[in-house]
């Protein structure tokens, strides 16, 4: 498979909408009032596409995957 | 039971079944935004779908618009350019009122650019382009209400009623349910929700409800400067 892909929340611009944990459960957690919380940042090739819908669906593009490991 | 005017070709019929669905979708789109943009939590559907019916009915939207403005353009009856489509105020029919059909346009256009390419601007340029579609649809209605050969039936009429009401009920709900702070913008959002509904009744009842707005609205853009 080609390279692995690393989840990134930007604190500053995320809102705790909470789109994103709906989409990537397996990943994401939300605290006590709403702010995602990454479980693992490293996404595993059998999430990627649900990866890649959970950053597409941020409404603040909060959420990045970015190429490489942590 | 409404009495159509059975007048003009199948592509006149078209163009007004475009821009009425297209004004419908907006609508919709417009109101799904207001409403989930907030902090307010939906029950019993994910935040997510709401995201993304936001976004599948602003493309359907973007469909029957263009189905509107290719018939418009194609039909025999009012003789239009293709500049019309993206030119506001150039028009030879009801220049006006068909200008800010063009203006809309244009807006959703920037709108849905920007959002394609909403990852490179970053979300600060992204949303500042985003809001013009708050000014478009205002546009989308005033278009309806002016150029509309409809807009005297009582089916348009309740129509153009229920659109303003989505919206308006969408603005207040999401009012209700903000936090404090950010007092100028829903203070903005108020006054505006409150003064489109009155404005519109206005105009609906000194323009296109009045006898010989047909006239009227080919000449307004000459009292206005506008135009050729």
């Amino acid at each position: 498979m080609s390279r692995p892909r690393t989840l990134r929340i930007d604190r500053i611009t995320c809102t705790g909408q909470g789109l994103c944990a709906e989409l990537l459960p397996e990943l994401i957690a939300l605290d006590e009032w709403g702010y995602p919380v990454l479980k693992d940042r490293t996404v595993p090739d059998r999430l990627r596409t649900h990866a890649r819908r959970a950053v597409a669906a941020c409404p603040r593009l909060a959420l990045h995957s970015d190429r490489g490991r942590p | 039971m409404t009495l159509l005017a059975l007048t003009g070709g199948p592509l006149w019929y078209a163009s007004r079944a475009g821009g009425t669905l297209t004004l419908i979708l907006l609508t919709a789109t417009v109101a799904l935004g207001i409403a989930s943009g907030g902090r307010a939590v939906p029950r019993g559907v994910g935040r997510f779908e709401i995201g993304l019916l936001h976004r599948n009915l602003s493309l359907l939207t973007l469909v029957f618009l263009a189905v509107h403005v290719v018939t418009a353009v194609l039909d025999p009856f009012v003789h239009l350019g293709w500049a019309v489509a993206v030119v506001p105020f150039g028009a030879s029919y009801r220049p006006l009122w068909l200008g800010l059909g063009t203006a809309a346009l244009d807006l959703l256009l920037a709108v849905l650019v920007t959002s394609a390419l909403r990852r490179r601007l970053g979300v600060r340029r992204w949303k500042a382009v985003h809001w013009l579609a708050y000014a478009a649809w205002p546009l989308a209605l005033f278009h309806s209400a002016g150029t509309g050969t409809d807009t005297r039936l009582p089916l348009q009429l309740w129509l153009y009623a229920g659109c303003l009401g989505a919206v308006v009920a969408a603005v207040w709900w999401r009012l209700a349910k903000a936090g404090p702070g950010r007092v100028p913008g829903r203070l903005v959002a108020a006054v505006a929700a409150t003064a489109v509904p009155v404005v519109l009744g206005a105009f609906l009842a000194t323009g296109p409800l009045q006898p010989g707005w047909a006239q009227r609205a080919a000449a307004t853009t000459v009292l206005l400067g506008g135009g050729r």
